[in-house]
């Protein structure tokens, strides 16, 4: 069990057994941040940025407070009013925060690809906290840690993504991660929001939600981003929530213990039924968020412990 | 001066062969080509069996001026194109402001002048501001040597004005040049969609909408009688329609780039700019289906879509990169793969590259017979090299051939019988 990488830029560049070693670090954080004393001192002396081009309240928070409870100097940067507005391009932002010297950038963007090129300028470890329609590996991380503990175990396993795919980078980085771990996928939507060559995914495809959800242990919802759509994608909000919003009866066709689970935010009665979202027995999102906090601070310090590794056989020559 | 090239491999894509011979240049024009020996005061150059082929003749070379002169200027332009074995550069109008009165075409005729080693004709737009709302002053740009007349990448979409246009071009006899791409479903894509698409995260557009905007421009072709030639076309699903406009009877050519030839959607890779152009690289089949319809004859013309950008342009997110590649030195090379590869002949490659494009646009060149212009490329085909674009020539080094190994030197090029590059002093010529 090792953990090789040094960055998370996205679930694709990571290994089986790198997953469960971030997984099982996690566990552990689990269990300390359910305790009394929620302070660790692993990244004593580091220096954490969150720079997010995007706006984010719940993951922005989620990692400032895993950087702290490791006992790292957490600085937020809200990029969205920041010097781009000025006409400063992303590599002259990174150029200059790079300066500061930092050893984690968390880093969320609008645009699939650019913590990528932002990773390539900068000599610290990068995290993607979601760029584009791209990748966001820490949400399907996070994920997997949450039906581990619901399911007792991450493999073979079947998951329906429902919902808006197309522009969800929380569904690649979730349909890539699960296939590693050797589950049966399926992905069910309107065609409309299906992205192109799914078919060639090594996933099930299903446009009638109840028949994608047949037997099905996960259920992971996802969020209709309206923001995204430059129109005629759905007909309406009200459709579409008869056809593929969450409910009882349609979770009925799922497994008797199927759990659900969405990333956040909900739109309640567009994607999925109010009352069946808080419903203790069957929804497990809010265990996700608590599963966050732990599956980044599992994520930064196995990063840092590589960093610090390959700081010093610099320094060694 | 009077040259006699001797024991070479001489291309004739007219002739569709390859032979060796002896070839004497004299005044301007090819005079021999199976001579025994060389004239009296004649510049004997040995060739060892390198290859004389007709210089490349390349439709849509964007230089930066007016507009864009830090990027590439007609002088840069030039010295890259002498140096890729491109004997005539056809410009494209996509500068700003475009190439749409008579006077900036008047202005840039006279920029250009002098500037560069290499024949160049230029394009005129095809609507004012290349808009798609009103026509440009066709006849007055005729006049003043608009060669054709194009919005390049962008497609007049109201059909009235097209055709309006279209109807006009043909009582001159005017080549129109189109760029056939549905605008709604290409707007927003930068990628062709597909799965490596999708698992980047990045908007695709479906290659239909190519042949949806090619099928329409044929309907309008078939309507008005215009003369036509598609800039590029780059998937597989457009060639029956295009097969079916040229068995019609409609004076219809298509070109395709030399990228679209040689490289493919996954090429983009980890967000890689240099890759991004327009249209988007195609699916592998798409590739293999452009190479086997340019060896048939379907697709007329190869060009390079040369198109200068800057480092800032391109250190961006893919989806805010400008598109766009840098071609006019690695034009030749990069076919030359094709020939090695065993898909393409020499004869095939030049006749899509040189002799095609020369007639399609009524210039002179491409040809290698007797009488001819002696617009000449002199190349080793074999010669390897690891290109390293901070050696281009042209002021931007946008490529995405960035080391790769290629194959194939320009030894020399000639235009109206003068040399115009000779690779031993190739790396010394001052950058402009």
């Amino acid at each position: 069990m090792s953990f090789r990488a040094r960055h998370l830029l996205g679930i694709e560049h990571l290994a089986a057994d790198e997953i469960v070693t971030l997984l099982d670090l996690a566990d552990e954080y689990v269990a300390m941040n359910r305790g009394p004393d929620k302070h660790s001192n692993v990244l004593s002396g580091m220096t954490q940025i969150n720079m997010f081009f995007e706006a984010s309240t719940r993951t922005q928070a989620s990692f400032e407070l895993a950087g702290k409870r490791l006992g790292a100097d957490v600085m937020n940067m809200s990029m969205a009013s920041s010097s781009l507005k000025k006409g400063e391009t992303l590599i002259d932002t990174a150029l200059t925060l790079n300066a500061m010297r930092p050893d984690l950038l968390v880093v969320r963007h609008p645009n699939s690809g650019a913590v990528n090129l932002l990773a390539e300028k900068v000599n610290c470890a990068v995290l993607n906290a979601g760029d584009g329609r791209h990748e966001h590996p820490t949400q399907a991380l996070l994920d997997a840690l949450t039906i581990r503990r619901a399911k007792g175990r991450l493999h073979r396993l079947t998951v329906a993504i429902c919902g808006d795919i197309a522009h969800s980078r929380v569904a690649r980085s979730n349909l890539i991660l699960l296939g590693k771990m050797e589950n049966r996928v399926r992905l069910v939507g309107p065609p409309t929001l299906m992205p192109a060559g799914v078919a060639d995914f090594g996933c099930e495809v299903f446009d009638d939600m109840r028949a994608g959800l047949e037997g099905a242990d996960v259920v992971m919802m996802l969020r209709l981003q309206r923001e995204r759509m430059d129109g005629a994608f759905i007909p309406s909000e009200r459709e579409y929530y008869h056809r593929y919003g969450l409910d009882a009866e349609k979770l009925a066709h799922a497994a008797p213990d199927a759990i659900v689970m969405h990333p956040g935010p909900m739109n309640r009665g567009v994607e999925i039924d109010g009352t069946l979202a808080d419903d203790i027995n069957r929804s497990v999102i809010q265990e996700q968020v608590e599963m966050g906090v732990a599956v980044r601070m599992a994520a930064m310090e196995l990063l840092a412990a590589n960093l610090r590794r390959e700081r010093a056989e610099a320094a060694h020559g | 001066m009077t040259l006699f090239f001797q024991n070479v491999r001489i291309v004739d894509p007219e002739a569709e062969e390859v032979r060796t011979g002896n070839v004497i240049v004299d005044a301007g024009r090819i005079a021999a080509l199976d001579a025994a020996k060389p004239p009296r005061d004649a510049r004997v150059i040995e060739c060892a069996g390198r290859v004389l082929a007709p210089g490349i003749v390349d439709i849509g070379v964007q230089v930066g001026e007016p507009g864009a002169r830090h990027k590439e200027s007609f002088r840069s332009a030039g010295l890259a194109a002498a140096a890729g074995g491109v004997t005539t550069m056809v410009t494209r109008p996509d500068t700003d402001p475009a190439i749409d009165t008579p006077e900036v075409l008047e202005f840039v005729t006279r920029r250009a002048r002098g500037e560069t080693p290499v024949n160049i004709r230029h394009m005129a737009a095809l609507t004012r501001g290349r808009a798609g709302a009103e026509m440009v002053e066709i006849g007055f740009m005729l006049d003043a040597g608009a060669v054709a007349f194009t919005d390049a990448d962008h497609v007049v979409t109201d059909t009235r004005v097209m055709a309006r246009c279209l109807t006009y071009a043909r009582s001159l006899g005017a080549l129109v040049i189109g760029h056939p791409q549905d605008p709604g479903l290409s707007r927003g894509a930068v990628a062709t969609s597909g799965k490596f698409a999708s698992l980047r995260g990045l908007p695709g557009v479906s290659p239909m909408a190519e042949r949806m905007a090619f099928d329409r421009d044929m309907s309008l072709i078939e309507m008005t009688g215009a003369r036509y030639h598609a800039d590029q076309v780059t998937c597989a699903r457009t060639l029956p329609a295009l097969e079916r406009a040229k068995a019609n009877g409609l004076d219809v050519t298509a070109g395709v780039s030399i990228h679209h030839l040689t490289l493919n959607e996954f090429d983009l890779g980890e967000y890689r700019t240099f890759f991004k152009l327009t249209p988007p690289l195609r699916s592998e089949d798409d590739r293999v289906a452009m190479v086997e319809a340019v060896a048939s004859g379907l697709i007329d013309v190869i060009c390079s879509m040369h198109t200068p950008q800057d480092e800032e342009s391109k250190r961006l997110p893919f989806e805010e990169a400008a598109p766009g590649a840098v071609a006019l030195e690695t034009f030749l090379p990069a076919a030359l793969r094709l020939y090695h590869a065993g898909a393409l002949s020499l004869p095939q490659l030049f006749r899509a590259m040189s002799l095609n494009p020369a007639q399609r646009l009524g210039l002179p060149g491409g040809r290698m017979t007797e009488g001819a212009t002696a617009d000449l490329v002199l190349f080793d085909p074999d010669a390897p090299f690891v290109l390293d674009r901070f050696t281009l020539r042209s002021k931007s080094r946008n490529t995405p051939f960035d080391g790769a190994r290629l194959q194939g030197r320009v030894l020399a090029t000639f235009v109206a019988g003068e040399q115009v590059f000779d690779h031993r002093e190739g790396q010394d010529h001052a950058h402009a």
